[in-house]
């Protein structure tokens, strides 16, 4: 069991490391853009609103695949190159996830009563910095359940990435069978990859939720 | 919110399509895209006059069903494909025609089954099929599993580039600094890695060739690297934009699989083969198939054993 491990070594630690890797660079990337997205939706600005609904309605439903496969095999068809698979792989990510973080974030804005802003507006802030300053942290507390589930989601969702030329964790399977090793054991092994890279996060969770608790 | 959730979702239709489209009309245009090529008229066989294979019960299982059973693959151009249509076509289809007319049943009656390369050996020695023909490289590690009729054809790795492109035309020794894509995982991309004939930032992996033959008419990868039968295949479908380097840098015979004891039947297909070259069969069916791509062809001689 564990021979699989130790003689496949290279392939396991690069595979994760790509994993980790993309899920890092998009992960924090579709956290700034779903925020930038649920900003645009809640706007006082009827263009703004219209740009967020309709990526979000776009990209969250839209497969996963398919925005890779736009991004792989249309994009160079259409002329727009982008510096390399990784990359590629960066931006189909990213796109795709920060629709869900978006509507999170938005869910959580909702749950700031409305007296919050009207009162931060009476007092002559723009709507930026009632944004920033007084809805955007009250709406974190409520929003981290639901926003962690998106990251974990997307750790999985990096696995897609190898049907397009990302070796990650995803090709590993692939490369093993060639070698003619145990498929059954080889896919343990990646699950159990996958459950060390999510405790973190689960540990991440625990201890923002904490930080941000109302003492009742 | 109801109209604006309408009016986005026939924008994603409305880019799914010229999307699709798009792709569609390159390959129209090109013919590059292999998935599009159909099948044309199969070789016309004459079916030998039915004759006793004393000794095999293979030929006995087929004679009392009346027809063949098959093992190939569906997903190689001119080589062993089926198309949209359901119809098949290639050099591996054509060899496994010639061998049942040369058995005594109608080619036309053969039933295929697509075999994947991790099942071929459970399939023959279960009986699943009477033979497979799919290129399958005979290596002395399946001898001890299946017998081997053949070689029928000798393959090596090679490199499949744009036509126009000749910096790669030194075959395994050019292509540093190129990008070099292939099939995750496969052999012949390991090669690549393990002889370092690349930097490892300009290899590329996807799922099948056709993915990797699309990113090379796209210019995002220099040369597609497999078997040359495979890579014919494809330049086959597009002699104006894809051709094969032709210098291989690996070799691997190409047999038909038959059951490891049946000795008899493998004894007969052997002769066959035989037959198809001195007869000019071979010839008119590679030039059929694989040749269409500009490369030529010669038949290895058999290896009885």
């Amino acid at each position: 069991m564990l021979s699989v491990l130790t003689d496949n070594w290279e392939l396991f630690r690069d595979g994760f490391w790509t994993t980790i890797k993309l899920f890092v660079v998009a992960g924090l990337l579709s956290l700034v853009l779903g925020t930038v997205l649920a900003g645009f939706r809640v706007s006082p600005v009827p263009v703004l609103r219209a740009i967020g609904t309709g990526y979000v309605n776009i990209l969250r439903n839209t497969p996963l695949t398919l925005v890779f496969a736009f991004l792989v095999f249309g994009a160079p068809k259409m002329g727009i190159e982008l510096p390399s698979y990784f990359w590629s792989a960066i931006v189909a990510l990213t796109v795709y996830t920060s629709a869900f973080v978006c509507e999170v974030v938005r869910s959580g804005i909702n749950t700031v009563s409305p007296g919050q802003s009207e009162a931060a507006r009476a007092v002559g802030m723009s709507f930026l910095q009632v944004l920033g300053i007084v809805v955007l942290p009250q709406a974190f507390r409520a929003i981290q359940p639901p926003l962690m589930s998106v990251m974990i989601a997307l750790l999985k969702n990096t696995t897609i990435a190898a049907g397009f030329s990302v070796l990650e964790a995803g090709a590993i399977p692939a490369a093993i069978a060639e070698r003619g090793e145990n498929q059954m054991l080889t896919l343990v092994w990646i699950t159990i990859g996958f459950l060390i890279l999510i405790i973190p996060l689960v540990f991440l969770q625990r201890w923002a939720e904490r930080r941000t608790a109302v003492s009742a | 919110m109801r109209m604006r959730n309408v009016v986005a979702t026939l924008g994603v239709a409305a880019l799914a399509l010229s999307v699709g489209a798009c792709g569609k009309d390159d390959t129209a245009a090109g013919g590059g895209g292999s998935a599009a090529a159909s099948c044309g008229e199969p070789h016309k066989f004459t079916v030998a006059p039915a004759a006793d294979v004393a000794g095999s019960p293979t030929y006995a299982k087929i004679k009392t069903r009346g027809h063949a059973v098959v093992g190939v693959k569906a997903d190689q151009p001119n080589l062993g494909y089926k198309d949209a249509s359901g119809k098949r076509c290639g050099f591996d289809i054509e060899i496994a025609q010639m061998v049942s007319a040369q058995l005594g049943f109608d080619p036309a009656q053969i039933e295929y089954k697509e075999i994947p390369s991790a099942n071929r050996e459970t399939a023959i020695a279960g009986g699943e099929i009477d033979y497979y023909v799919g290129t399958y490289s005979i290596t002395d590690k399946r001898k001890k599993l299946v017998g081997f009729a053949g070689p029928y054809f000798i393959a090596g790795q090679d490199l499949l580039v744009r036509k126009s492109d000749t910096s790669m035309d030194g075959g395994k020794d050019s292509i540093k600094g190129k990008k070099v894509c292939s099939v995750t995982g496969s052999t012949p991309i390991q090669k690549v890695k393990d002889e370092n004939l690349t930097e490892a930032s300009n290899i590329s992996e996807f799922k099948t060739y056709s993915e990797c033959v699309s990113q090379l008419l796209d210019k995002k990868v220099d040369a597609v690297t497999t078997d040359d039968a495979i890579l014919k295949g494809y330049a086959a479908n597009a002699p104006d934009e894809l051709r094969v380097v032709g210098k291989p840098f690996s070799q691997e015979k190409y047999g038909i699989g038959v059951p490891l004891a049946d000795k008899a039947l493998r004894d007969k297909i052997n002769a066959g083969l035989e037959t198809a070259g001195t007869d000019g069969t071979w010839k008119s069916i590679y030039d059929e198939t694989l040749g269409k791509s500009g490369s030529a062809g010669t038949q290895p001689p058999v290896e009885k054993y």
